[in-house]
């Protein structure tokens, strides 16, 4: 069973979250070609290593994570909110902590 | 085997005498035996029939690797096979026996197979069964099949019983800084150094006494209690009879506990098992070293068992387990016992491979070195065995002796198990002849004999050295080994021209013949020679033999027994019980049920409930003597003709609130929201990224910057989820904020010609509902009598003029306790699932089983709610070529031919004498329909109506009803111009 330190909640059983996908796509415009979309949706690396994912903490408060996790040995190597403003408030937040 | 208990020594009670049964006979034994002592106490001998050969065996072993003693244990709906007896406490009243056998363990009919042996060889029965005409694959499947259940009943390991388990199973989670795993000497040391350091230690022993070889040592037994008390003084959490049976990631070890497995008359109130999750900061592993085998002909007879084990029973339980003995040994680990076993008045004789043994020979003891085990001679009693020497590259046989138990000592396979479950690859060790455990970047550390130490000094000093290690302070790492004089490997001992049964797998019956002759064909892999000849398959997983069949594999191939490498071991170390897997989790709490705040009210007025995923909903409202199909349609015409009444609080409903809330839905749903009025309600649809359906629903604006958004029931969590996904991975900038109030509302259906005016009646004001006030799709706050806040709006699932109102959960009672008198004077009726399934399909209205992730808005018929003026999800796929084409399966309504005839939902629509494959669509939904007065159907067919027209299909069950001619509609089978719903 895989650990995660949730930002919000802290350590956790990977069970109380579910696996979202691919954390680095840039999902294109709305508006955008149907050919950028097909890239987005369906071109995925199939990595051997560290990778960037997305993971929901369902069963707990919720909030969508960005999570760096190696796919051989599920060592995982950061954990930070998915949401670009709760992430950099929450860093400068420990930053004046320290 | 002439084994008699003594009259003093060993850990056994004598002054509590335990009664048990074996095999229908009332035996006698004491409190601290297992089964396996106190059957070897009373003369049994022969405890089982092996899996293929049904060859007599007894026990091999005194622990967990048995592979001899594999008894059933209980009876009636308790009988439990499989159960080693060297690992079963021995309680009051035990009832065991021995399996595999018939009639019973000392006369088989099943030994005839031994006859057969040479048919029975590693992949006999696929060569025969399914290599041969008429068996070759894909044609004698149904045959193999039958032949699959007499082979399987001729082999089989125990049944278990075919009746619930009575028995209760916990799930128990942990925490600790250490988790020791082992209570030896080492184990016991680490779990002491961690403890006083302050660190939360958790120590599990999967004995029912802490010590591990301290308790064959009578002589350090005072060492073994003094190390104990200070580890409880230390607060070291113990647990005894729980086994980790399986390492998992970031330091979560499974534990079994056995709870009242030892019990003669266990607290109804505990559970049997337990099964704990435990997280641990490190693991210090002392799962010390299982004795080996060497391969020789019938080296499987009962009387022949690991030399370690007769320490054990000797010094543990208090039973000789023979008078005349010979030890056959690699190693230097069997002086020892050959010494007690002497002195408690055996004849003993080691028969030392090594050509220069130990310096000292133990008094009362023989040694002939150079000797090796060639040939067990007797049946069910041992009798003798024939020794052989070596004469160059091959074995001459040389002399024999009588025995009446043979020991055999083929040195020591570390239990590296645990740490391989993580990856940590063993390592082969030539010099100690055994895999030690790998390296692992985990805080994971052996410690003790599992680390290849094999002195007790040293093992002590690794526990303490480990502990150290897992508490981040340096240490140094023990050498492995520790003998005298060096272990000389030794495997397999045959003569060239001499037929033999020489076993490597005793559970599965495997000999050192099968893993050559996995070898000649080609199954030179490891992995491969494992599944050809299911060597370590068994459920002792191999621990005595595994290694023996690497090495002849190895021999086999030319190769070091690192070349040919070994199996990963994975989960779990010792059997787990389903039972134990499944917890509390069965029957009525297999999964959670969730209840609407109209649940018992719907009860109370008489509900049929049924399953709409979690969710109990009424499936229908039965009058006196009414069938379900009876109900139903008299239900869905009550709702045409008057009212109905229907709980709809399962709805998924999800408040958006937010500036940006009306663009966050304008982009998730199909359609336009941005202009929707407050006061109004749209039916929206939304797709996923790659362009297919995800799910539909109604939302209401309830202000400027407020919506609620209703979901259906299944995609109810799916949906949140999603929503929460875009707004913190996709759209951050969206100032929006959603929360499922699914729970917070109670919520009903008042749909027929007289929904207006029964709840007209409830309300408290008089507000003005009429057509002009709340148009169809309208949304109004409104008050019912008794001052109830309710939300309404104009909805229609069934084609009728409808409502939908909600009020607080906990006013949903009292609603219903105003509306449903009223509706009932009106000639009304209270309806469920199945009625409200009637009253959708004549409207051709879609549900889950139409939108089942495989369709495009266009499929379910709704192409025009996909907007062209601005994107949305999945505007961009669903563009895709292939999702264009005309001839995709479209949504359509199906009437039979016969208009009294029926159809099933599943059958698939294809055209007449053209039933192969997968047919040009299938039913999704069928009812009786009262408005047309036949049955009628939903489905898919490729093209949709306008291909078919005129064209004969049939729907195709060929494994219920057969064929039916149909034809195919438009899904909109009653009121297609909506003129009810609107009025």
């Amino acid at each position: 069973m895989i650990r995660i330190n949730c930002p919000f909640c802290g350590t956790r059983d990977h069970s109380e979250f579910s696996y979202g996908g691919d954390g680095s796509i840039d999902y294109p415009a709305l508006d955008a070609t149907k050919e950028a979309w097909h890239d987005a949706v369906f071109m995925r690396d199939n990595i051997c290593g560290v990778q960037l994912e997305t993971w929901h903490h369902v069963h707990g408060c919720r909030m969508w994570l960005k999570i760096e996790r190696d796919t051989l040995t599920h060592e995982i190597h950061s954990v930070r909110p998915a949401h670009p403003g709760l992430a950099a408030a929450l860093s400068s937040e420990q930053e004046a902590g320290q | 085997m002439t084994a008699r208990r003594l009259d003093t020594g060993g850990r056994i009670d004598r002054t509590r005498q335990i009664d048990f049964r074996w095999d229908g006979k009332t035996l006698t034994g004491f409190a601290g035996d297992t089964l396996a002592s106190a059957l070897m106490a009373n003369g049994e001998s022969v405890l089982g029939r092996s899996f293929k050969y049904h060859r007599p065996r007894g026990i091999m072993s005194a622990g967990v690797e048995e592979s001899g003693a594999i008894v059933t244990v209980g009876e009636g709906a308790r009988r439990e096979p499989n159960v080693k007896a060297t690992m079963q406490e021995l309680y009051e009243g035990l009832s065991a026996s021995g399996q595999n056998a018939w009639p019973n363990v000392r006369f088989d009919l099943g030994a005839v197979n031994g006859l057969f042996s040479r048919f029975f060889a590693a992949g006999f029965y696929y060569k025969t069964f399914m290599g041969l005409p008429p068996f070759e694959w894909g044609h004698g499947t149904g045959l193999w099949m039958q032949y699959e259940k007499l082979i399987r009943k001729a082999a089989g390991m125990g049944t278990a019983s075919r009746e619930a388990d009575p028995d209760t199973y916990d799930h128990a989670h942990g925490f600790c800084d250490l988790l020791v795993v082992g209570s030896g000497p080492a184990g016991l040391n680490a779990a002491l150094t961690a403890a006083k350091a302050g660190r939360d230690v958790l120590l599990v022993e999967q004995d029912f006494e802490l010590g591990g070889v301290y308790l064959n040592d009578p002589e350090a037994e005072q060492q073994r209690l003094d190390l104990v008390e200070a580890v409880r003084a230390a607060g070291v959490r113990i647990m005894t009879r729980t086994t980790a049976f399986g390492l998992y990631d970031d330091g979560t070890a499974g534990l079994l506990e056995k709870v009242t497995d030892h019990l003669s008359r266990p607290d109804p109130h505990l559970p049997r098992q337990r099964f704990w999750t435990v997280r641990a900061g490190a693991t210090v592993l002392a799962t010390g070293a299982l004795e080996r085998s060497i391969a020789f002909d019938n080296n499987d007879r009962p009387g022949v068992m690991t030399a370690a084990s007769a320490q054990a029973y000797l010094n543990r339980f208090g039973v000789q387990p023979g008078e005349r003995i010979v030890i056959a040994t690699n190693n230097d680990s069997v002086y020892g016992t050959a010494a007690e076993l002497a002195q408690a008045g055996a004849e003993v004789t080691v028969a030392d491979y090594r050509r220069e043994p130990s310096s000292e020979t133990p008094t009362g003891v023989t040694v002939r070195t150079g000797m090796a085990p060639l040939s067990a001679i007797g049946k069910s009693g041992l009798q003798g065995i024939e020794l052989a020497r070596e004469a160059g590259t091959s074995w001459q046989k040389a002399e024999r002796l009588d025995c009446d138990l043979l020991l055999v000592s083929g040195g020591w396979s570390p239990v590296v198990n645990l740490s391989s479950h993580r990856g940590a690859k063993p390592v082969w060790d030539a010099k100690e002849a055994c895999f030690l455990p790998g390296e692992t970047s985990e805080p994971i550390f052996h410690a003790g004999s599992s680390a290849g130490i094999w002195t007790r000094e040293a093992c002590e000093a690794s526990g303490i050295a480990a502990a150290k290690k897992a508490m981040g302070q340096a240490a140094d790492t023990l050498a492995p080994g520790g003998w005298t004089t060096p272990i000389t490997p030794l495997y397999e001992v045959r003569l060239p021209n001499r037929q033999s049964k020489a076993f490597v797998d005793f559970q599965h019956d495997v000999t050192g013949d099968d893993v050559r002759l996995a070898q000649q064909e080609g199954f030179v892999s490891v992995e491969h020679l494992k599944r050809y000849t299911t060597l370590g398959m068994a459920t002792d997983q191999g621990k005595m033999g595994n290694v023996i069949g690497l090495a002849l594999m190895a021999e086999a191939l030319g190769k070091d027994i690192p070349d040919v490498g070994t199996t990963r071991f994975r989960p779990p170390y010792t059997p787990v019980a389903i039972s134990a897997l499944s917890g509390r989790n069965v029957a009525r709490h297999f999964k959670p049920l969730r209840r609407t705040p109209l649940h018992d009210w719907n009860l109370r007025y008489g509900a049929t409930m049924t399953e709409a995923g979690l969710w109990h909903r009424p499936w229908y409202f039965a009058r006196q003597g009414e069938t379900i199909a009876e109900a139903y349609v008299r239900e869905a015409a009550t709702v045409r003709e008057t009212v109905g009444i229907c709980d709809v609080s399962s709805l998924g409903k999800i408040a958006v609130q937010g500036p940006d809330a009306a663009e966050f839905l304008n982009r998730v749903y199909t359609n336009g929201f941005a202009k929707l009025p407050v006061g109004k309600a749209r039916y929206g649809i939304m797709l996923r990224d790659d362009g297919m359906v995800m799910d539909d629903g109604t939302t209401w604006r309830l202000g400027e910057t407020e919506f609620l958004t209703t979901t259906t029931t299944a995609q109810a969590g799916k949906v949140m989820v999603w929503f929460d996904e875009l707004l913190q991975t996709r759209w951050p900038d969206l100032k929006v904020h959603v929360s499922s109030v699914s729970d917070q509302w109670a919520g009903v259906s008042i749909a027929g010609p007289k929904s207006r005016e029964t709840i007209a009646a409830c309300l408290e004001t008089g507000e003005d509902i009429s057509n002009e006030a709340l148009p169809f799709m309208g949304v109004a706050r409104v008050r019912l009598k008794g001052g109830i806040d309710a939300l309404i709006a104009r909805i229609s699932f069934s084609g009728e003029r409808a409502y939908e109102l909600y009020v607080p959960a906990a006013s949903g009672e009292a609603m219903m306790d105003l509306l449903w008198p009223t509706a009932e004077a009106l000639g009304g009726c209270l309806y469920g699932m199945e009625a409200l399934g009637t009253l959708r399909i004549e409207k051709g209205h879609v549900t889950g089983v139409e939108l089942d992730g495989r369709v495009t808005i266009d499929d379910a018929g709704l192409g025009k709610m996909a907007s062209t003026k601005k994107p949305f999800i999945g505007s961009a796929l669903r563009q895709r070529p292939e999702l264009l084409r005309e001839d995709r399966p479209q949504l359509v309504g199906i009437f039979p031919k016969d208009r009294s005839q029926r159809f099933n939902g599943g059958s698939i629509l294809c055209r007449p004498g053209d039933p192969e494959g997968f047919g040009d669509g299938w039913i999704t939904a069928v009812t009786h329909s009262p408005a047309l007065g036949h049955w009628i159907g939903l489905g898919y067919i490729a093209g949709g109506v306008d291909a078919w027209q005129g064209t004969a299909v049939l729907a195709n069950d060929p494994t219920r009803s057969g064929d039916v001619e149909v034809e195919i509609v438009s899904p909109h089978m009653v009121d297609p111009q909506g003129v009810r719903m609107h009025g």
